[in-house]
């Protein structure tokens, strides 16, 4: 692993979570655990006439769960359910290292955590906020 | 300290030199003597042990058995018939919940474990009173991680049929006060398991002394092949135990309907045994002995003050346990402020350090503790001040590297 891993861009929303806090509007919610640490982490959106108008996150998390989590919400709200789940599976794909680059253009800021891709330590991490939404978008739609 | 003469010992540091292998109470490195120990078995000597007719069966037969002598003279046990080979402390220990717990432990029973046990030492115990109606009980200890001879007497009843305990544990580093417990639980009539995993590397253990009904303990933590392990019980328990696994080579005689089991402790032993891993550990506790426990004990005595102290200087940390250092017995469990201790992991991974984080196989104890997860770095005898530096050289620019005070 090498140091830049922590780039600025994870390091920020880390540091700085727009998206972390309660949301009592949520039309839905979903809980993710990462069996590895033991972190809980809750995702919560509105869902409003087949658009993600609002979301947020609860929960603790090492910086790579926080941070994707939180980037994660930025590229989603105001997304479509379907798009949405689009977007998880590119990120996915970007994960196993599998990813064009393209489609990476299309993850925006999430390209940020592309060097997971070579640490298999920390996908579970970088995939929590992911897979909560994923499970939470297959049980909504 | 002569500390390239033990790292001289080990080959992983000739593959990578500037490794900082700080995460011994996972897993332990092993010198070339036990790999060579292995090898030479498995080139020389190898065969089915106690099946064969033939001369190879028997020289098979013969180094596993040593390996049992050699297990038995470390752990101060009576017979070798109280020495049992399995692969690893939590298979000891389970070994004990399905065959004299399921004998012995009815509902109403209690079964009383201590807050810091390590998984391997609590569910077995969870899942045999799930399975037999009985009650399991925690013992909870100090913030410091101590647990008082008055608490024991307290939590204690005339139901109290067993107790578990770790001599060391791994989050801690403290060592319990086993023999006094010991005594307590036995005018009580309760027996007592005690998990060795984090003591047997570090210090001199005598199972007579302790007087442990049950001592667990792995090989991979002591220098040795991983899947390897030892169970000790006293005989005369033992002997009225039921076998844990059933099949070839635990048996006396066979029909249809029944089968009479084999005398320990091979009764326990069931299909073709482990003789490499054995034959390895036997070489470890050699090269153990070779080093002595007065030398282990002053090294890693030393080198635990020494991060002890200067982690103590780093704002923001915080050391989980007990504020004696003599009492880490090289172990020391910690968290940094601000930052989750995964993080931490990554960025001393970054630097070429090995440590552990998460909730070390003990969620119970964190929860108990109010903290999600911890890091640690534990250390063994070979390594030395230069690992500490850079350990503590690291661990000051953790909070910078994370985007904190800069």
């Amino acid at each position: 692993m090498t140091d830049n891993f922590y780039n600025e861009i994870l390091i920020d929303h880390n540091l700085h979570p727009l998206h972390l806090h309660e949301l009592p509007c949520a039309t839905c919610s979903n809980e993710g655990i990462n069996p590895s640490c033991g972190d809980q982490l809750s995702l919560h959106l509105v869902i409003d006439k087949d658009i993600i108008t609002q979301g947020s996150f609860t929960g603790v998390g090492c910086a790579v769960s926080q941070a994707s989590t939180d980037i994660m919400l930025d590229l989603i709200i105001g997304k479509t359910p379907q798009r949405a789940m689009e977007l998880c599976q590119l990120f996915s794909k970007m994960i196993s290292g599998e990813i064009t680059e393209a489609e990476l253009e299309e993850l925006e800021e999430a390209g940020a955590l592309q060097n997971i891709s070579k640490m298999p330590a920390r996908v579970k991490c970088a995939m929590l906020g992911w897979n909560t939404l994923k499970k939470l978008l297959a049980e909504s739609i | 300290m002569n500390s390239k003469g033990y790292k001289k010992d080990f080959p992983v540091y000739q593959k990578y030199p500037d490794l900082v292998y700080l995460d011994n109470a996972a897993t332990s490195q092993r010198p070339q003597l036990v790999i060579d120990a292995v090898n030479e078995y498995y080139a020389n000597e190898n065969a089915n042990p106690f099946r064969g007719i033939y001369e190879l069966s028997d020289i098979s037969t013969k180094a596993y058995e040593n390996a049992r002598e050699t297990v038995r003279g470390f752990i101060g046990a009576k017979s070798i018939r109280e020495i049992i080979f399995t692969r690893n402390t939590t298979e000891s220990l389970n070994l004990i919940a399905y065959t004299y717990g399921r004998d012995n432990i009815d509902k109403g029973d209690e079964i009383l474990v201590c807050i810091s046990e390590h998984h391997s030492d609590l569910l077995p115990w969870q899942r045999l009173a799930h399975n037999t109606g009985a009650v399991l009980k925690y013992l909870e200890c100090s913030e410091s991680g101590e647990y008082s001879v008055q608490d024991l007497k307290n939590a204690l009843t005339p139901h109290t049929r067993l107790f578990a305990i770790a001599q060391v544990s791994n989050v801690f580093g403290q060592a319990n006060l086993i023999r006094e417990f010991t005594d307590i639980c036995h005018s009580n009539g309760t027996v007592v398991v005690c998990d060795g995993a984090q003591s047997v590397s570090h210090m001199p253990v005598d199972v007579k002394d302790l007087g442990v009904d049950f001592f667990a303990f792995s090989g991979h933590k002591m220098y040795a092949p991983m899947g390897i392990g030892v169970l000790y019980g006293r005989e005369d328990l033992l002997e009225k135990m039921s076998p844990f696994l059933y099949g070839g080579e635990m048996i006396e005689y066979v029909t249809r309907e029944n089968a009479t089991y084999a005398q320990l402790p091979h009764k326990f032993e069931a299909g073709t045994v482990n003789v490499g891993g054995a034959v390895g550990l036997g070489a470890a506790i050699k090269y153990i002995s070779g080093i002595g426990f007065d030398v282990i004990q002053e090294r890693e005595r030393q080198l635990t003050l020494m991060a002890f102290e200067k982690m103590q200087e780093i704002p923001h940390i915080r050391i989980v346990g007990s504020p004696d250092p003599q009492k880490h017995h090289g172990l020391i469990t910690f968290t940094l402020e601000g930052v989750h201790p995964h993080d931490v992991g990554a960025v001393f991974d970054a630097d070429g350090i090995a440590i552990r984080a998460g909730h070390h196989c003990a969620q119970p104890l964190h929860q108990y503790l109010k903290i999600q997860s911890t890091a640690r770095m534990s250390l063994a005898f070979y390594n030395d001040e230069k690992d500490i530096e850079s350990f503590i050289c690291t661990l000051k620019t953790i909070r910078r590297r994370m985007g904190y005070d800069r």
